[in-house]
């Protein structure tokens, strides 16, 4: 059920606080504002999940806990498989009769970052949605495996410099594009798929209620700034995150059913790729002569995602 | 409510199927499973139960072992009876998860038919997984028939689940010689089983919203150690609580169970120690040697790898004089685990027996009762001389060239 009060941002922040704000995340981190979102949404139990990573090692560091919910982390690849395991064992005591509160509604929410969404637990997550467990796995991506200090993942951009895809005189950084997680996990049947951000607060409760509304696996891709490794100052966290949306390099749309495309925010002006990628350390060797071509490469494929997704939007499919 | 099962007072049963029978008389509530030969059939026949109605419970079938153990951890932390089968390269690959279970204090019950570890991939039993497994801080039940699986598969969840205990537990039956080979089975009435094993009384529900828990917190320096100290003294206390199980067990099925099993050991002056399938090979061994050769032979096997029956197997061997350990698990460049542990424990006796390992079985290399005879008697011939007058490490069944490491600087 929908928290009753989404009224403002202020009272929003502060309901149904679930998500205790004594946390060891850094300073400017939007991965407490896109989980606080998440937990303060719904007045609904929560089981949540976690893979291990920032959020994890942050906010369950013994003999202290963030989570005034239940709260489970096993290891780097399975919170989706934990949430899927704790699924079945409900409908099992339910039926049965078992569970201490039997009419209370649950919902089952895993948390990774891209590392173990992307990379490391791509197999849990890709099983879980195939097998059409209830639950919503949010993807808090961060574009690097900002846990272990900053390595790339692959959903690190092209022309990001990271610890192991290194920037130097022989280097633009990360060859690769950043793997397309939205399609993939559209392309199980998911019946609801999004990327959200935490800058545009109300479309990202919205998004984040349909999913815990909506029965079976639902996947949301969120985007979370990371001072420490783009490399910007903490205070500018939500202000590089309207950078990322309003040039559309996070592009705020939804799936349902795996077809039918709706965009969430069309920024009044777009601004160029080029703007969001000067206000963060990690592309600042992009701005070499040399280097030019990634810029107007990177812009190109946002260009060319754009008028997709415009497309598909349109002939709804 | 589950559908009624017919069972006859006898049934023909295999170690597979005598398992699985077991999970079906737990009503175990989510079984979440890969499957690899030769633990196959354990889960496809739980998935026939709840297909049925046998069972009211949800089978997962995951993509992976890593993602089954990952799924009976999520379901059990959120408070109810899980169990899973598996066997080899499916046990290494869920070995991460076993650890985590564990240190979770999660009572998952997991039956393990023991096969080889690749490479060379090999589908046939040896006891290479359930030596993995020895370090993850799971009871760890071993069986040498179909019977006894389906006992111990009872056991298992009384055991693991008893407050006072808390841990996860394995039960190990050996691939195909158990597995697949049906035999004479004596089940229990489901009332009996069920009210054995009795109603799952959750620690710690993840359903429970009145009292939320955080499962799989992070320790560092300050307080890992002291988590792992219980752990294991949590092992090592569950010795006792195994003891009483057994007992009632005994008690409603008339099937006697210990945590050592010790055969013709009397008066035994020559012992071979062993697990699995090959604790009965040397059982006919050791009798017909008796009647044969006037050796007195007797057999000692873990019933229990899992707390290591560290004084059991002192009390049980302290009187021989000569002693084969028999591992069937390739060492890897040292002796064998079971020489380790068992000489460990007899070197605090007066006696201290002389003993010798056999590696042995491996990729189910077939174990006959002539091969534990000749070991026996070579077992008579270092009492004798009162010293070991072979390789203390030898390899049995092998072909080829003789493969034998170190001697005895015992005089």
């Amino acid at each position: 059920m929908a928290a009753t009060s989404i009224k403002n941002l202020k009272e929003f922040s502060t309901s149904n606080d679930r998500f205790e704000g004594a946390h060891t995340l850094c300073p400017g981190c939007a991965h407490s504002m896109i989980v606080r979102e998440l937990m303060n949404c719904t007045d609904d139990n929560l089981v949540i999940a976690t893979n291990t990573g920032c959020l994890e090692v942050s906010t369950a560091v013994y003999p202290f806990t963030s989570w005034d919910t239940s709260w489970i982390h096993i290891g780097f690849e399975n919170a989706a498989t934990a949430a899927a395991g704790a699924e079945a064992m409900y409908k099992a005591r339910k039926r049965k009769g078992s569970l201490k509160d039997n009419d209370a509604p649950v919902k089952f929410v895993a948390f990774g970052g891209d590392g173990s969404t992307y990379d490391i637990g791509f197999q849990w997550l890709s099983g879980a949605v195939e097998r059409g467990h209830d639950f919503t796995y949010i993807c808090l991506d961060n574009e690097n495996y900002a846990n272990t200090g900053g390595q790339r993942s692959s959903a690190t951009p092209i022309g990001a410099t990271t610890t192991t895809a290194q920037a130097g005189s022989h280097s633009y950084g990360k060859k690769e594009k950043k793997k397309d997680m939205i399609a993939i996990m559209a392309a199980h049947g998911a019946p609801y798929v999004a990327q959200l951000a935490p800058n545009k607060w109300k479309s990202m409760a919205k998004g984040f209620q349909k999913a815990l509304e909506t029965e079976g696996p639902c996947f949301i891709n969120t985007v979370s700034a990371c001072c420490t490794e783009w490399k910007f100052d903490p205070k500018d966290t939500i202000g590089i995150t309207d950078l990322a949306t309003d040039s559309l390099i996070f592009p705020i749309y939804e799936i349902i059913d795996g077809h039918e495309l709706n965009i969430l925010y069309r920024p009044k002006n777009v601004i160029k790729v080029e703007d969001y990628l000067a206000a963060q350390g990690r592309y600042k060797h992009l701005f070499k002569p040399e280097y030019k071509h990634i810029i107007e490469l990177i812009q190109k494929d946002v260009d060319d995602k754009w008028n997709m997704l415009q497309r598909r939007e349109e002939a709804r499919i | 409510m589950a559908e009624k099962y017919d069972l006859q007072e006898r049934e023909v049963w295999d170690g597979n199927f005598a398992a699985s029978q077991a999970l079906r008389q737990a009503q175990v509530d989510v079984v979440a499973a890969y499957p690899i030969t030769p633990s196959t059939p354990i889960v496809e026949n739980y998935g026939s139960y709840v297909a049925n109605g046998y069972i009211d419970g949800e089978f997962v079938m995951v993509e992976s072992e890593h993602g089954a153990m990952s799924g009976c951890v999520g379901a059990s932390a959120a408070g109810g009876r899980v169990a899973t089968a598996t066997s080899s390269q499916g046990f290494a690959l869920m070995t991460e998860v076993l650890y985590q279970a564990s240190g979770m204090r999660l009572p998952i019950v997991l039956t393990v038919v023991n096969r080889a570890l690749a490479s060379p991939l090999n589908v046939r039993g040896d006891h290479s997984d359930m030596y993995l497994g020895r370090d993850s801080g799971w009871i760890q039940l071993d069986c040498f028939n179909a019977q006894e699986a389906y006992d111990m598969t009872l056991c298992a969840f009384k055991i693991g689940e008893n407050h006072d205990v808390r841990l996860p537990v394995m039960v190990h039956q050996d691939g195909f010689i158990t597995s697949h080979t049906a035999q004479n089975v004596y089940p229990l009435r489901d009332e009996v089983a069920y009210g054995f094993v009795g109603e799952f009384k959750p620690v710690d529900d993840m359903l429970d919203f009145s009292r939320p828990v955080t499962y799989g917190a992070q320790t560092e320096e300050d307080w890992h150690f002291e988590h792992k100290a219980r752990q294991h003294k949590a092992l090592m206390d569950s010795r006792s609580i195994i003891d009483d199980v057994l007992a009632q067990f005994k008690e409603i099925s008339g099937r006697e169970y210990k945590r050592v099993e010790s055969y013709m050991m009397e008066d035994a002056e020559v012992a071979i120690v062993a697990l699995g399938t090959t604790v009965e090979t040397c059982i006919v061994a050791a009798r017909e040697l008796r009647k044969e050769e006037g050796i007195k032979a007797g057999v000692v096997a873990p019933r229990c790898f899992r707390p290591f029956p560290f004084d059991k197997i002192r009390d049980a061997l302290g009187n021989v004089k000569a002693i084969a350990c028999l591992d069937r698990s390739s060492p890897g460049g040292a002796m064998g685990a079971l020489f380790n542990e068992v000489s460990a424990a007899i070197y605090t006796t007066d006696a201290r027996p002389l003993v010798t390992n056999f590696v042995y079985g491996l990729g189910g290399r077939d174990f006959s009762i002539a091969e534990a005879k000749r070991i026996f008697k070579e077992q008579k011939a270092h009492a004798d001389a009162g010293k070991i007058t072979t390789d203390i490490q030898q390899f049995s069944g092998l072909r080829g060239p003789h493969l034998g490491f170190f001697q005895t600087k015992r005089s």
